[in-house]
């Protein structure tokens, strides 16, 4: 496969030119790394637009946007979903209900919040998966971006593997959170102005927006499933039922899977995204950063465009599109093969640059929240607590940190070998992480509105929620699985028409038995913590602080309204 | 803290620039732009890539000098 993509010199330069920057970023921010707090927390000194850049961008990793523009292909529009319903409600209820409590608590951490509210035991099980977690998802996204690079353009895999980490290294080693932060602020604006040439030249390509909808009609209602020719092209006006969209799920398995319990595991949770708002410069900016990171993020589905074409382009033998990998379809390879098509010289090294800023992104972003999850949630907690020298303590800190990061990537090429090795551990992981969010949202979302919740209420949540992922898992899979990695592998008992509503409807159980226990045993055990500890923690036993002295465009309520406005607009108009 | 509105500026001018002036040299070879519907996107997408990057340092210049 890996004839013509010839790169030109042009090519290499756009690449260069690149990494020179991003390394140049940590080398302007090593001097600023003087102790811990710097480099585990970026000194709390964000402005809220580069907090809320970075809170997206460490989403739109090489997995990430390989599979959305994958998605665009296999479900159309309905992708769409997975940037509205599935995220932006819940990058509000973030920013408007939850942040006050994260960041006014001056925990460091999501494990270290859970220490706080609840204790040691739900903190130590929080931290030690999400550190496991963690490393093994980079490790998978940088296999992916590896095979990728090995497959199209015939680079050798473990050197490509090799060079890209060891850049990532050099700057968030040099630079920690804050060169990781700003490095994505950069990376976001690549990957945007990498995808668009793309987006421009396939919408002109078919003919624009009238167009497209007239070339994509007969090929999609002549697919064997018989859907309406609009399918690719709309949200929610074909799912009343599941038979009728290629997600095989019906809108009420939409809204409660992927626009409650996975939104709101992934981004109320989830300490990669919380500690880009962790690091933001005051209260009212933490607030403030995944609502503005909202805006840009609704625009996103815009870049999807191409995928949702290439279902025309693929179904039309004339083409000669196709995704095929060694015979059997590969959504993933969608983006490469785009870029293949239309893509001359010049704009195909800036493609190429966006999905290695991707990459870097996604990593970095990794390695970062691990290091802080490792040396403040184990390290610092478990293994050598702080003395009473605290000057000496930070510089301890600081050297710790920076070997975590060094273990961080090495791990991550060690999980990026072994996924070479079993290659259907990659969604299987995908499916994991999510089981250990869905749980989690249930527990901290009691925990924070719910004074009552104890702390073998919580670990007792986690751990039966983890367990209801686990069996569901085993218990069902998707319609034509061939390994256990997709499930069923104690004893089918029910079959999803696709992985994708196997996924939501296993985070809809987790989540609910979470909670479910997590109340039971908050009622039957006794509340250890006295309110005045739980002051800051929770909704009902803090004092609300309006801002004030905010500009009218920098209070939280009239941004999230703004947000929840062009979301409105935007959903109603691709209905 | 470094402003991250000037790398950002000055990496788009760059690459901006890079492409734009690509794009003028490639402007009549046909062949080169069979893939991109013959559109000279180098020189597209170096434009409003260079202009991104001014804007982004311009704006940096501002907000500076009001401090």
């Amino acid at each position: 496969m890996s004839d013509g993509f010839q790169l030109a010199w042009i090519d290499y330069a756009m690449m260069l030119v690149y990494f020179t920057f991003v390394i140049g970023i940590g080398w302007a921010l090593r001097r600023q790394m003087s102790d811990a707090t710097a480099f585990l927390e970026a000194g709390r000194s964000m402005p809220a637009w580069v907090a809320g850049i970075a809170f997206i961008s460490t989403s739109l990793g090489a997995l990430e946007v390989m599979g959305m523009i994958g998605c665009g292909a296999k479900y159309g529009m309905l992708t769409f979903h997975f940037y509205w319903i599935g995220a932006i409600p819940a990058m509000l209820f973030l920013g408007v209900f939850m942040m006050p409590f994260y960041y006014g608590s001056k925990a460091r951490s999501v494990p270290e919040y859970l220490k706080l509210r609840f204790d040691e035991k739900t903190r130590a099980l929080n931290a030690v998966l999400f550190s496991v977690m963690t490393i093994l998802v980079s490790g998978i996204s940088m296999y992916a971006i590896a095979i990728l690079t090995e497959q199209l353009l015939g680079w050798n895999f473990y050197v490509s593997l090799f060079a890209s980490a060891a850049i990532v290294l050099i700057y968030t080693y040099l630079g920690g959170l804050s060169s990781a932060i700003h490095n994505e602020v950069l990376q976001f604006f690549i990957v945007i102005a990498g995808l668009l040439p793309l987006v421009f030249l396939s919408l002109h390509d078919v003919g624009g927006w009238a167009g497209m909808k007239e070339r994509l009609g007969p090929v999609v209602s002549s697919l064997p499933e018989h859907f309406a020719a609009d399918t690719w092209l709309t949200t929610w006006r074909h799912t009343g039922r599941a038979a009728q969209n290629p997600m095989g799920i019906e809108w009420y398995g939409i809204v409660l899977g992927l626009g409650f319990v996975l939104s709101f595991g992934y981004w109320c949770t989830d300490f990669l995204v919380i500690q880009r708002a962790l690091a933001a410069r005051s209260a009212l900016a933490a607030r403030n950063t995944p609502l503005i990171a909202a805006i840009p993020k609704m625009l996103v589905p815009l870049l999807i465009i191409p995928g949702v074409i290439s279902v025309w382009l693929m179904h039309t033998p004339a083409e000669h599109f196709s995704i095929l990998d060694r015979g059997v379809t590969n959504y993933d390879l969608t983006i490469i093969m785009l870029m293949r098509r239309y893509l001359p010289p010049g704009v195909l090294g800036l493609g190429l640059t966006a999905l290695l800023a991707s990459f870097m992104s996604g990593m970095a972003g990794n390695i970062s929240a691990f290091n802080t999850v490792w040396t403040y949630d184990l390290y610092q907690a478990y293994l050598r607590p702080p003395s009473s020298d605290a000057k000496l303590d930070q510089t301890h800190y600081l050297r710790v940190a920076r070997l975590a990061t060094v273990f961080g990537v090495l791990a991550s090429i060690c999980t990026a070998g072994v996924a070479a090795e079993f290659r259907n551990i990659t969604d299987f992981m995908q499916t994991i992480f999510s089981m250990v969010n869905a749980p989690l949202f249930a527990v901290i979302f009691l925990g924070m509105f719910w004074r009552r919740t104890t702390g073998h209420g919580a670990f007792a949540g986690l751990v039966s929620g983890l367990t209801t992922a686990v069996l569901h898992h085993g218990l069902t899979e998707p319609a034509g699985s061939v390994t256990m990695f997709k499930g069923g592998w104690l004893h089918v008992v029910h079959t999803y028409p696709v992985e994708l509503s196997q996924n939501f409807w296993c985070a809809i159980f987790s989540c609910s038995t979470s909670a479910a226990v997590a109340i039971a045993v908050s009622l039957l055990t006794r509340q250890r913590k006295p309110n005045e500890e739980l002051v800051g923690l929770v909704y009902s036993l803090t004092p609300r602080t309006a801002a004030t002295n905010a500009q009218w465009y920098e209070r939280p309520a009239v941004l999230a309204l703004l947000v929840a406005v062009m979301g409105t607009v935007l959903s109603l108009a691709f209905w | 803290m470094i402003d991250i509105r000037i790398p950002i500026g000055l990496l788009f001018s760059i690459l901006g620039a890079l492409l734009l002036c690509y794009g003028v040299v490639t402007m009549n070879t046909q062949s080169l732009y069979q893939k991109s519907l013959g559109i000279d996107v180098n020189l597209w997408a170096g434009a409003w890539m260079l202009l991104f990057g001014l804007a982004m340092l311009a704006l940096s210049q501002k907000a500076n000098s009001q401090k």
